[in-house]
């Protein structure tokens, strides 16, 4: 058993209106010093075997395929430690 | 002759099926279910994808039902030039399949907007809008909260500079798109997004803003005739 984490956030270049309204919030929670926040989706996939290259790319085909949408959004796989 | 028969595709989630079927009817074409679970188009001579909330959004709009079992058929046969319209939560189903380039992201004002919306119709060169003359502007429903349309900027020029932007929002951008585009066709003219719904304009007993709607259906209408 292993989990791959899949970390799906929206192109740099495309508007993250969520992640602006949080960072407006910020400020009148008494937070300070931050400049931007962007909102992204995280997703725990829990494997059967070893988390070996074999199993990462499929992973990979998992988030090319469904988890993310690649004309608008970036994905990052990895094993969680 | 017997009427031209078109599809109207049904999601667990979707809500403007009944309103799509009822605009075919009153265009004088049969409107045929489709369920998303049967591999089976019935044979139909187009198909409408309406809106609604299908798999609740879940993922994003449209990311879940691109892989119904009815959609392994439709992409082909849209691909092979079966006249398809998807409206709202269809057009954002077209986009994920990419059967249209781009995007439909959140509105740039986070809110739901639902109000009656002016649109230019920029492209008449298509099986659903060959009854509009270019330049027309008529009035539609929108509502949604995720209409805003986005692609790369090549897509975006190349949009442009082939003429495949085929509805742009006037008097007003409700979500954001870029360009104020608020639906495309596809290079071959016989697939068509639009966030607006011609099917919830189509009759003034009902209160819709205008009958509008109903060019869209009498284009596909004319279209099959013609073929």
């Amino acid at each position: 058993m292993a989990r791959v984490i899949v970390d799906v956030m929206l192109k740099p270049e495309i508007l993250d209106p969520q992640g602006q309204a949080i960072a407006r919030a910020l400020p009148r929670l008494g937070f300070s010093g931050v400049s931007a926040v962007r909102q992204g989706k995280r997703f725990e996939v829990e494997i059967e075997g070893p988390a070996d290259e074999a199993a990462l790319a499929e992973v990979r085909k998992m988030a090319e395929t469904l988890l993310a949408n690649t004309v608008i959004e970036d994905y990052d796989v990895r094993v969680e430690a | 002759m017997s009427a031209a028969r078109v599809g109207v595709v049904t999601f667990p989630g979707t809500l403007d099926d009944q309103d799509a079927a009822r605009a075919v009817r009153l265009a004088g074409a049969q409107a045929v279910p489709l369920w998303h679970a049967d591999h089976d188009l019935k044979g139909v001579d187009a198909v409408f994808l309406p809106g609604g909330f299908s798999y609740g959004d879940y993922l994003r709009c449209g990311a879940i039902s691109r892989f119904a079992p009815l959609m392994d058929e439709l992409v082909p046969a849209a691909k092979a030039g079966l006249p398809v319209i998807g409206t709202c939560n269809g057009f954002q189903i077209l986009c994920e399949a990419h059967l249209l380039p781009g995007a439909l992201t959140r509105n740039a004002s986070l809110h739901y907007v639902c109000r009656d919306q002016l649109v230019r119709v920029e492209q008449t060169a298509t099986a659903w809008t060959n009854s509009f003359a270019s330049g027309q502007e008529i009035l539609l429903p929108v509502k949604h909260g995720e209409g805003r349309y986005v692609a790369s900027d090549e897509t975006l020029a190349a949009l442009e500079a082939g003429g495949h932007v085929v509805f742009r929002y006037v008097g007003g951008n409700p979500n954001g798109s870029l360009n104020d585009i608020a639906g495309i066709r596809n290079e071959a003219g016989n697939v068509v997004g639009l966030m607006p719904h011609p099917e919830h304009a189509v009759e003034e007993l009902v209160g819709a803003p205008s009958t509008d709607g109903l060019g869209f259906f009498t284009s596909i209408l004319k279209n099959l005739v013609n073929t």
